[in-house]
């Protein structure tokens, strides 16, 4: 367990900091009460909203581990929430709609898997065709239009409530600790990081990479399906345009602040959540606090900045959880090109 | 035929396809008027897909152009409002911030021995952050020299070329003299062929690296410049996704996105392909606008599949060689 | 001399890779660098054309002293390189790859007339008249883009050219006219060091040899001074001096596996193998010989496409991937262990479980604290240091690297594993070990294939040799045959059709 906490304690220094420095500005930020037999304040808003990164980043974690990158995981988002709206709007259960939503999912990780691990396609480029074309699919599902609902039974899922605690935190607390488990408790985990490390050493020693791969663009496009459903529930209504925009981006962010090397290897699916509510409390901090968003991306952009000086395999290793691989004889060699 | 030319002849013959396609339907399209406007409407996205196609020919990629095309419409925006310098000394000063920082995001990229991708990331959320800063707000661009920027030459036929047009021209044609006609260009090619290579044959890995990007800041400056008197206003929300569009028209416009064979040329035509589609739409009227991401997204797929192909054929040649 | 080298000294961490080795080049003359792989030839090479800084002794050029910074400094100087791997870029132009970075510039545009016409000239005397200088590299054969490297690398330096295995991936023909362009360049009176493991090509065209072994200086002697045997037995030398002890009791137990013309083209030629149950099967041969291909064939990394492997009973095993090989009971410790055989970042621990554990499947984690146990044991018995099973295995030393590439093969207890070159670059302590540990594991029934330049390890170790050459299994040596001389005649032993397996 300390050694989860020390793997760990980067990001939930920057979270205590960031929440701190949200706290300075906005006293309230932590403060929680209970209204209507729900729980409300910044904080709650903050796991709230945090729902689609925190999601879309446990999936990505998974493929980043293999040194391959998700783009699409915005679109399929919009694709899985079309679907899903569009399957309680033209009268089918909220089980028909789950289906719909989680299948378009599953197909689409299928497809970016399929383009990776057999074609040999690089993940950024594979990823891309359906992070352009996903979108015009979940149009196309919509119509074009926003595709509102009332079914009260998927609306759940994005603005109910259990207990008091919002049914989104619910979602990617049980998400998250279900993968974390999945991974960690059978070999999954170690042996995505060992094709991530070394895919031909872990070929020969019989691991099975193409499958592997294959599965974590799959488990990759079912969080952006839940992610997706949960941002459709939450507005009750597809929105094939927005939903999902540019999430990939900050779900990457995320996965890189939670200490995991774009360059594939050892992950963390907490550290990468952890990561995720990093990025959320910047967003809601920097609304509270009274600052213009505007200085939200910059702030962004000068934590990526640290995050990478950090990573750098040319300035040696770093922190620990940040730069967090072992120094190694290829190490430089270690660039994109490094697997042509 | 060789097969670094092969993706560039499918991609022209593609756009003719599709473009005699639009004529046997609409008649209309085939003339000069259609052509200028595809031209006009397409001006920023060229130029800034010309910086990203010598990028991509080096094995890198540039997420930071949308949002350098958006600063810069604020950026010429608020100094014309705010300040009495005339758009031309705004314009230097702006091509200058841009490059300067498409070059020390290069510097980065080489400096830190990390991924392209991650460290335009970056430069994408601070681009765009900084546009913020400078406005919120759709500043309007009221000048009488803007106003001359917009004339444009009548083709016969009743077409119209515009000086975004023209420059677009321009930019492509200099691009096609930089990559291709140029020790620079061939430099930009080793890279993209293999690092460790072009090492060994004399590139300065660091130095090139630094001006691939810094070209690419340039040319999205000047994208924004165009753009700026496309739309005649600076608005920091403006061309989200650019640079995916970009990527796109590069792409099929027949370069390998994993970098070192294509044509400058081939992402003129790429642009222009990705702008009929959208003619083709608008002229039917009755199509919806989402078949334009799905038609680019298969063209994109065949693009790759074309190339992969034709990769492994290479080495399908020289697979007997030893271990 | 054109070229003086005294007491070139290197160190990696944790090897010598060069010791004190001496090294002369004339003018006129083609001069071989032989030598096994970490023999240290391609780091003297990198030592002299600037990839690496040299830890001491001299170098000179035309008598001067030399420290060539880079390959470019190194190129000025009048050094230049053609590397195995063709070291130009196929996605350019044959003319832009041989005037690169030197391109006819006017008004900042590369003039692609001037530059055609200089490629052309620079490309006149290597019979290579019918190439268009105007198409891309990558168009061409291996074998023109070879001489196209070797006209650029004259043009640049033309003092000294270094050919490091130039050939292995020429056919014969192609070979041939290679030769004449050298022969022409040393009429011209450049010299030149010329890499190759293909001996036929030492003694055709080279004038003298140098043979390192070990990071060290063996020989150096005219080629014609010198037979094939001799040659050989510096190459593979004596090591460990253990006076060739072979193990005590001859293993003949029952037939365990039999390969009926097993093969892929282009790697190894179809050969009949049967493997008993406790014997080690020596493969000696030469780099290149198809020693590693055949072990590449038996566990499904490069899958036959001939032939076929079975039980005793006559079925057939399915050799189409490791998987298929490792479900079959086998094992594989490959000779690049940085590349193939361990996953830097995982701990030891994690490292020696991956097989066991990909062969259980992801869903039935190998516990953690059995995990421990296997890693601990592994650790004593294999003398491992660090003995920490939590550190990460990228930061240990080589030899202890590959204890623990054997340590996961030995925890899947296979039937037949395949060991190659097991004890380069160990220490000599570790490598008794290493051939210690064979005898015990074959006391316990596993049979063994052990591939190694070693001599000496094969003797003391196998209970038959098999020599390939040429990437052809040509004799097979038990008993009293299995000694330095008879493996020695068995590789040097001319071929009467050397191009052939090749292709």
């Amino acid at each position: 367990m300390s050694q989860g906490l020390r793997r760990l304690a980067p990001q939930l220094v920057t979270l205590a900091a960031v929440v701190a420095l949200v706290s300075a500005f906005f006293p309230g930020f932590l403060a929680v009460e209970i209204a209507d037999g729900r729980l409300v304040g910044s904080a709650v808003d903050v796991l709230k909203r945090g729902a689609p990164v925190a999601l879309l980043a446990v999936g990505m974690t998974l493929v980043i581990a293999t040194r391959g990158i998700d783009l699409s995981v915005g679109a399929v988002m919009a694709i899985c929430g079309a679907a899903s709206a569009w399957a309680v709007s033209n009268g089918l259960g909220l089980g028909a709609a789950l289906a719909l939503g989680l299948g378009a999912g599953l197909l689409c990780g299928l497809w970016n898997g399929v383009l990776v691990a057999l074609f040999g396609i690089q993940p950024i480029v594979a990823t891309l065709i359906l992070m352009v074309a996903g979108r015009g699919v979940a149009q196309m599902i919509t119509e074009g239009r926003i595709l509102t609902f009332s079914h009260e039974g998927l609306a759940f899922f994005g603005a109910g409530d259990v207990v008091g605690v919002p049914t989104p935190i619910l979602i990617w607390i049980v998400t998250g600790v279900a993968v974390g488990l999945l991974v960690r408790r059978t070999a999954l985990g170690l042996l995505i990081e060992a094709i991530g490390i070394n895919r031909p050493a872990s070929a020969l020693a019989g691991v099975n990479a193409r499958v592997l791969l294959i599965a974590v663009y799959v488990a990759s496009g079912l969080c952006a399906a839940i992610a997706g459903i949960v941002v459709a529930a939450d507005i009750r209504g597809a929105d094939a345009n927005n939903a999902g925009l540019w999430l990939e981006l900050d779900a990457i962010l995320a996965v890189v602040i939670g200490g995991t090397s774009l360059l594939g290897g050892r992950f963390s699916v907490a550290a990468s959540i952890l990561g995720a509510l990093v990025i959320q409390t910047i967003d809601t901090g920097i609304l509270l606090a009274g600052f213009p968003s505007e200085f939200n991306l910059v702030i962004k952009a000068g934590l990526v900045v640290i995050i990478l000086v950090l990573q750098s395999p040319r300035l040696g290793p770093g922190l620990p959880g940040f730069g967090l691989r072992a120094p190694r004889a290829a190490g430089v060699a270690r660039t994109e090109k490094a697997t042509e | 035929m060789t097969s670094r030319l092969l993706p560039l002849y499918a991609t022209i013959a593609i756009f003719l396809a599709a473009y005699l396609v639009c004529y046997l339907q609409f008649p209309a399209m085939l003339s000069t008027r259609v052509l200028g406007n595809l031209l006009t409407d397409n001006a920023y996205l060229g130029i800034v897909a010309v910086g990203m196609t010598v990028v991509i020919l080096s094995g890198g990629i540039d997420l930071s152009v949308g949002s350098v095309i958006a600063f810069a419409g604020v950026f010429i925006a608020v100094l014309l409002r705010d300040t009495g310098l005339h758009p031309l000394a705004v314009f230097a000063l702006l091509l200058a911030t841009t490059t300067a920082f498409g070059a020390a995001m290069g510097g980065l990229i080489h400096g830190l021995a990390m991924p392209p991708f991650i460290v335009t990331l970056a430069g994408m959320f601070l681009a765009r952050g900084a546009a913020y800063m400078l406005t919120i707000d759709s500043v309007p661009i009221d000048h009488d020299f803007y106003d001359m920027l917009r004339s444009y030459q009548r083709l016969p036929g009743g077409g119209r070329l515009t000086v975004i047009g023209a420059t677009m021209l321009l930019s492509v044609l200099a691009g096609m003299i930089l990559a291709h006609r140029t020790r620079f260009g061939t430099a930009v090619l080793a890279l993209g062929g293999g690092a460790p290579t072009a090492r060994l044959m004399g590139v300065s890995i660091g130095r090139t690296t630094v001006l691939i990007y810094a070209f690419s800041g340039f040319m999205a400056g000047l994208s924004g410049i165009v753009f700026s008197i496309y739309t005649g206003s600076g608005y920091p929300l403006a061309t989200v996704g650019t640079e995916l569009t970009a990527i796109a028209a590069v792409v099929i416009g027949g370069t390998l996105l994993t970098g070192g064979s294509g044509y400058v040329f081939g992402t003129l035509i790429g642009v222009l392909t990705m702008g009929l589609i959208q003619t083709y739409i608008v002229f039917d009227g009755s199509l919806s606008s989402w078949w334009t991401k799905i038609v680019i997204g298969m063209l994109l797929l065949l693009f790759i599949l074309l190339q992969k192909g034709l990769l492994m054929l290479g080495h399908g040649r020289g697979a007997v060689s030893a271990t | 001399m054109l070229l003086t080298i005294r007491d070139l000294t290197k160190t990696f961490p944790g090897t010598v890779a060069l010791d004190g080795v001496r090294f002369d080049l004339a003018a006129g003359e083609v001069h071989a660098l032989l030598g096994e792989n970490g023999a240290g030839k391609s780091t003297l090479i990198k030592c002299l054309t600037g990839m690496h800084a040299r830890d001491g002794g001299q170098i000179a050029l035309d008598g001067q002293p030399i420290s060539p910074g880079s390959t470019q400094e190194a190129q000025a100087l009048g050094i230049g390189t053609v590397y195995q791997e063709v070291n130009l870029l196929p996605n350019l132009t044959v003319a832009e790859n041989l005037t690169f970075g030197r391109q006819p510039v006017r008004f900042g545009m590369v003039s692609r007339r001037r530059m055609h016409e200089e490629a052309r000239e620079m490309l006149a005397g290597y019979g290579l008249d019918h190439v268009d200088v105007a198409r891309e590299l990558g168009a061409y054969p291996v074998a023109v883009q070879q001489i196209v490297a070797i006209a650029r690398a004259v043009a640049l330096s033309g003092k000294v050219l270094i050919l490091d295995e130039p050939t292995a991936s020429l056919d014969a023909r192609e070979t041939e006219t290679l030769f004449e362009v050298v022969r022409g360049l040393r009429a011209r009176g450049l010299g030149i060091i010329f890499i190759s493991h293909f001996l036929d090509q030492v003694f055709d065209l080279t004038d003298r040899v140098t043979v390192l072994r070990n990071g060290r200086h063996i020989v150096t002697a005219g080629t014609a001074a010198l037979n094939r045997v001799e040659l050989i037995h510096h190459m593979l030398g004596h090591e460990l001096e253990m006076a060739e002890a072979r193990r005590g009791v001859q293993r003949d137990g029952p037939a365990m596996l039999r390969a009926e013309g097993l093969g892929r083209r282009g790697r190894i030629a179809p050969f009949d193998l049967t493997v008993r149950r406790g014997e080690v099967i020596g493969l000696a041969g030469l780099l290149g010989s198809g020693r590693t291909e055949t072990g590449d064939v038996l566990f499904g990394r490069t899958p036959a496409d001939r032939g076929a492997l079975r039980e005793p009973d006559g079925t057939a095993v399915e050799l189409r991937s490791p998987r298929a090989a490792i479900a079959a009971g086998f094992g594989y410790a490959p000779e690049d262990r940085k590349t193939d055989g361990i996953v830097a970042d995982l701990s030891v621990r994690e490292n020696i479980a991956l097989a066991l554990q990909a062969r259980r499947g992801w869903a039935r984690p190998l516990p953690r604290a059995e995990a421990r146990r296997l890693a601990e044991d592994y650790i004593r018995r294999l003398d491992i240091r660090p003995a920490d099973p939590e550190k990460a295995v990228g930061l240990l030393s080589g030899g202890n690297q590959q204890k623990v590439v054997l340590a996961r093969w030995l925890a899947m207890n296979p039937r037949f594993l395949i060991l190659d070159e097991p004890t380069r670059g160990i220490d000599v302590g570790a490598h008794a070990e290493i051939l210690r540990l064979v005898g015990d594991l074959t006391d316990a029934g596993m049979s063994i294939l052990l591939i190694s330049s070693e001599l000496d390890e094969l003797i003391a170790a196998s209970d038959r040799v098999i020599v390939v050459r040429d990437r052809r299994h040509v004799s097979e040596l038990v008993g009293e045959d299995i000694c330095t001389d008879r493996i020695v005649q068995a590789i040097a032993r001319p071929d009467a059709d050397p191009e052939g397996a090749r292709a």
